[in-house]
């Protein structure tokens, strides 16, 4: 019979511990070193804080890992988001300056629908590459990052693009019910995403692809469609993440926007307890992720951290994160607590024609 | 018994009906594109006829061919080193921070190849070991080398010693044309590399480990070491090449090299090294290299197109040698 586990046990067991315990303990040294840090108040009808600073900038790398998940979960490797979501902000910024009345609603609407159009199209691109002509996922999606990067440029001629429009700019620093509309977003995703995944069976089948393509094959799965989705969709979310960056600043640098997110985002999903190799994933976990990096990002000017030490802190905390979730790690301190495994008695190996 | 006569062909009918071997066919490829595209380029601008431009080519990607020699190893046996950019900035800013303070050249050149050696030996362990995936630790790696850099110096620090200038400048000559030393010692690794790969047990053993690593586990040969030790010689390839584009540009930058692992990588896979390891010649990647320089020796000849061109023509080039090798590789169903 199997034993009942307590509160306490399903809690240390959970696969979310780690990243959440990360998490706090950031927020702690955040506290320890500023202790307003979590202080939050009401100013001009919306919430106003270092949190609240926190889960906004989170937004882009949030929507970026949400797509990142499911398709590291089929194996694959995004690297092309980075260039998705310049090619989105160049896209719906020419759009904005180009039109007629450039503050309006319908031009704003217009502008990102159109840009999250061509980034879905750009994501299917690489799921074809991907999926039909069966091209390692991340020689597939380099090529996009290469040229992606060119295309963004060209769409705005080597210039950086400015826009005037109340409504985009809302989007990065608009408040909805008090919170960053931002972060509202990057939720939204994040539900919807959950409920399409875990409510249907498309996560179970993304898991099967991820873990066993051939199995999955066999049995009947199509993963030719699925992962071509996972491209699409991941392509859809780089496209979100670039008109949240742009509507930050009003403007576009195809340059240098969305430069290196890609490492970021993979980065959240690693921490947030999705394996590399691909199979079960897991949207909160990426969450919490994408939490984690915002929180790093905010923690190392406020710790009095120089702006030098920056990648040595990143650095080190990546290899501590992979260390933990390492299995062989793990092994090693279990080894030393307990001593060495019992091992089940070895089989007693029995002449063949003797009684038994 | 009947006199059998044997049927002896002849010297033409053993060229008439030659095929090189099927696993040369991807550099025989690489080649035929690197050929095309400078006859092209001599065809189409004055200057580019000039063998000269094959040298300069040489010249000015000495460092990258380095780099992309480091890449294959780790490639080969079915991983990757994206880290190997910032260890090319770390080498910089080492050699001049080291130059600056004062120390030989010799022991500043010892000191960069040190650096880069042990960051490999490092992310071998924590791969071979911890069972870590080469691309999040290597990419630890990028985050420790840029981090050391920033550390050193935020500034970029110039190399004003006069050995490494001179180092930098010596050149052979022959006849009308020239070649510098640097170029001469991308030439030496390739060579080199390409000796080890292909008549050492070290350089069997990564091709084993790259076409399936748990069978050359049960074969008995060495993995552990063979592992670790691509990285360690992609970590040494990094710091020579950041020595050799230190000699090239004369200043150490933490802004340097950002983004060459991915030059590197796309180097090593025009060349015709499959990316899930256990195929693929150095060669290759030296032809790669050769052909990403071209592209840009052609668009700066033509002037008329933007720096966007680059990349995009780059990764256009890229999708057609990846098309091409996936086909060419697809087993016969």
């Amino acid at each position: 019979m199997p034993e009942t586990q307590t509160l306490a046990q399903r809690v240390v067991r959970h696969p979310l511990l780690w990243p959440v315990l990360a998490l706090v303990a950031l927020l702690v040294i955040n506290v320890v070193a500023t202790p307003s840090f979590l202080d939050v108040r009401m100013q001009d009808g919306h919430l106003y804080g270092n949190v609240i600073d926190i889960l906004r900038n989170s937004a882009p790398v949030m929507l970026v890992a949400l797509g990142m998940t499911l398709v590291i979960a089929t194996r694959g490797i995004d690297l092309s988001v980075g260039a998705i979501a310049a090619i989105a902000a160049a896209v719906a910024c020419t759009r904005i300056v180009g039109a007629g009345d450039e503050g309006a609603l319908t031009t704003a609407v217009m502008a990102a629908t159109y840009a999250v159009v061509v980034c879905v199209l750009l994501g299917a691109w690489n799921g074809f590459l991907v999926s039909v002509l069966g091209i390692q996922p991340i020689i597939a999606t380099l090529i996009l990052m290469v040229a992606g990067r060119g295309i963004s440029m060209a769409v705005t001629d080597g210039q950086i693009t400015t826009v005037n429009n109340g409504w985009f700019s809302d989007l990065a620093s608009g408040y909805v019910l008090t919170l960053p509309l931002a972060f509202l977003i990057a939720v939204g995703v994040l539900v919807l995403t959950a409920l399409l995944t875990r409510r249907t069976a498309l996560g179970m089948l993304i898991e099967a692809v991820g873990i066993n393509p051939e199995a999955s094959r066999l049995a009947g799965v199509r993963s030719r469609t699925i992962i071509w989705t996972v491209y699409a969709f991941s392509g859809l979310c780089a496209g979100l993440a670039g008109l949240v960056i742009a509507a930050n600043t009003n403007s576009v640098n195809a340059n240098s926007l969305g430069l290196w997110i890609e490492l970021d985002a993979i980065l959240a999903v690693v921490i947030g307890g999705t394996s590399l190799a691909g199979g079960r994933f897991s949207l909160m976990g990426t969450f919490v992720g994408a939490l984690f990096i915002a929180t790093l990002a905010r923690t190392i000017p406020n710790i009095g951290i120089p702006s030098e030490v920056n990648y040595l802190f990143k650095a080190v905390v990546v290899i501590a994160v992979c260390l933990l979730q390492s299995p062989k790690a793990r092994a090693i301190v279990h080894v030393r607590r307990q001593g060495p495994p019992q091992g089940p008695t070895a089989p007693v190996l029995v002449k063949a024609g003797s009684p038994r | 018994m009947s006199a059998v006569t044997v049927h002896t062909s002849s010297a033409w009918d053993r060229v008439r009906g030659y095929r090189p071997p099927a696993r040369y066919l991807p550099i025989i490829a690489t080649f035929a594109l690197f050929v095309g595209l400078f006859g092209a380029g001599g065809m189409r601008y004055e200057g580019l006829g000039d063998p000269q431009v094959l040298l300069s080519l040489l010249i000015d990607n000495a460092f990258l061919i380095v780099l992309g020699v480091g890449m294959t190893f780790v490639i080969l046996t079915g991983g990757i080193d994206l880290s190997v950019g910032s260890v090319v900035a770390l080498s910089t800013m080492i050699a001049a921070k080291t130059l600056e303070m004062g120390w030989s050249p010799y022991l500043s050149i010892g000191a960069v190849l040190l650096t880069g050696t042990f960051l490999g030996l490092l992310m071998g362990l924590l791969i071979h070991y911890f069972d870590i995936q080469p691309f999040i630790a290597t990419l630890a790696g990028l985050f420790l080398a840029r981090g050391i850099t920033y550390l050193i110096s935020v500034e970029s620090i110039s190399i004003k010693d006069p050995t490494f200038t001179e180092l930098a400048f010596r050149t052979v000559s022959f006849g009308d044309y020239y070649i510098r030393w640097t170029a001469l010692i991308a030439l030496l690794t390739v060579a080199v590399a390409a000796y080890v790969l292909a008549r050492t047990r070290f350089g069997r053993t990564v091709y084993a480990i790259g076409g399936s690593e748990s069978s050359a586990m049960l074969m008995g040969l060495r993995v552990a070491f063979t592992k670790v030790g691509v990285y360690v010689i992609s970590g040494f390839c990094a710091s020579l090449a950041g020595l050799l584009f230190s000699l090239y540009i004369l200043s150490g930058n933490s802004l340097h090299a950002i983004g060459m692992e991915l030059d590197a990588i796309a180097a090593v896979v025009i060349g015709g090294t499959l990316l899930t390891g256990g195929r693929g010649y150095v060669v290759g990647s030296l032809l790669g290299v050769l052909v990403l320089g071209i592209i840009k020796t052609l668009i700066s000849f033509d002037g008329s197109l933007s720096s966007y061109w680059i990349r995009i023509i780059t990764g256009v080039l890229l999708l057609a040698f990846v098309v091409v090798q996936r086909f060419a590789t697809r087993r016969p169903s």
